[in-house]
């Protein structure tokens, strides 16, 4: 009945059951990329939100504490149904991933140690650091905006990798210390930045 | 596989829920900001975990299919084993699923309206980018925590030579996670890395 190819938005997910098993369905196809399964999803394929709407979504999910993938699922779906709606949401992100992976964290232990699975590993693990460090990579870039400028913000790097790895400060005080100076300071260089401004 | 011989009590399985949900509230800039505190607490700290099962963790929560922060929960899954078998390492995946998950998702359940409507306030950017640097700061730091265990020249340089290849290719090609990863695991399975 409706003309395929339509510009209009759709309204949304039909239900609660809908929001669980389109998150399911976003997961299971989220090997270290779940933000392009995301867009995909639920801008192209879905139309639930546009990608202006998803990318505002994204950037509060990055503020908000917590793994950025699950607080936007939690986001999308307190959106439409609120705290259920969340929960659904939450739920569908994570319980089937959760079940296959004790499946898989089981067969790995039932492996006893073959060193084919082991050397696998071995050579997943040096890939997800440089997943990692890739990541890092990535987010340089957009430093070069910031209100502190772009040097004090590399400076952030041997510190932090002096705190931890040298220091062996707590996560917390990590944060606390070195996270709380640069946001300390860049609140102060917002402003100054819209005094210059205004 | 189990490499320590754990008899965790009550009080200190508490502990470690106790100490994931923190991790979770400390979680900014996503999940792979807590490695350096998770590795400090199960590895260092409190010894419940080896090396190879911190690295082994992250590596399967990579492999499987969803978020990545689940390598909580194989996390938690090899503190239990430790502990004597797989019943306890089912509960170990439960309280590192619990401790990652919960409550960042109820703050971010409670406060979304009002962080978007707060969202152009000072603070709220302040903290959004004043947070920026120490995150990849952080990030740098667990890929350096992940990689310590491999100083060993003569057998661990072609690790280090599959880590910078694999750290090009995903950063200057397009080239999808899998394309890289497969191979990477086909290499390391026979043996090559």
């Amino acid at each position: 009945m409706s003309v395929p190819q339509t510009n209009e938005p759709s309204p949304g997910p039909k239900g609660l059951a809908d929001l669980y098993w389109a998150f399911t369905w976003i997961a299971l196809q989220g090997f270290g990329g779940v933000m392009g399964v995301m867009y995909r999803e639920l801008v192209e394929r879905r139309r639930w939100l546009t990608n202006e709407e998803l990318l505002e979504l994204w950037s509060i999910a990055q503020v908000l504490p917590g793994p950025n993938m699950g607080n936007l699922s939690l986001i999308i779906g307190e959106r439409y149904f609120g705290v259920r709606g969340a929960i659904a949401a939450g739920l569908g992100l994570f319980s089937v991933p959760f079940v296959l992976l004790m499946l898989l964290a089981l067969a790995y232990t039932q492996s006893a140690g073959h060193p084919e699975v082991m050397g696998a590993l071995r050579a997943v693990g040096v890939v997800v650091v440089a997943l990692i460090a890739v990541t890092a990579l990535k987010l340089l870039p957009a430093l070069r905006e910031h209100p502190l400028g772009f040097t004090a913000c590399l400076l952030a790097i041997p510190l932090t990798l002096a705190a931890i790895l040298w220091l062996k400060w707590p996560l917390l005080v990590v944060l606390a210390v070195l996270g709380g100076s640069y946001c300390v300071l860049t609140y102060r260089a917002l402003g100054r930045g819209a005094a210059q401004r205004s | 596989m189990a490499e320590l011989a754990l008899e965790l009590t009550a009080w200190q399985w508490w502990d470690l829920l106790w100490h994931f949900m923190g991790l979770s509230l400390l979680a900014v800039g996503g999940g792979v900001s807590v490695l350096p505190g998770a590795h400090r607490y199960l590895v260092l700290q409190q010894g419940w975990l080896t090396q190879t099962q911190f690295s082994a963790s992250l590596a399967l929560a990579q492999v499987a299919p969803g978020p990545n922060v689940l390598f909580a929960a194989v996390m938690g899954w090899h503190v239990g084993l430790n502990n004597g078998n797989v019943y306890w390492a089912l509960l170990g995946g439960c309280v590192g699923l619990v401790g990652i998950v919960l409550p960042s998702a109820v703050l971010t359940t409670v406060a979304t309206r009002w962080i978007r409507q707060q969202s152009e306030r000072r603070e709220v950017r302040a903290f959004k980018q004043g947070m920026a640097p120490v995150v990849v700061g952080l990030m740098l730091a667990s890929a350096a925590l992940l990689m310590a265990p491999y100083q060993v020249v003569e057998t661990d340089w072609k690790l280090w030579i599959l880590g910078l290849v694999a750290l090009l290719l995903l950063w200057r090609t397009k080239l999808h996670l899998l394309w890289v990863l497969v191979p990477a695991a086909c290499l390391g399975a026979l043996g090559w890395v």
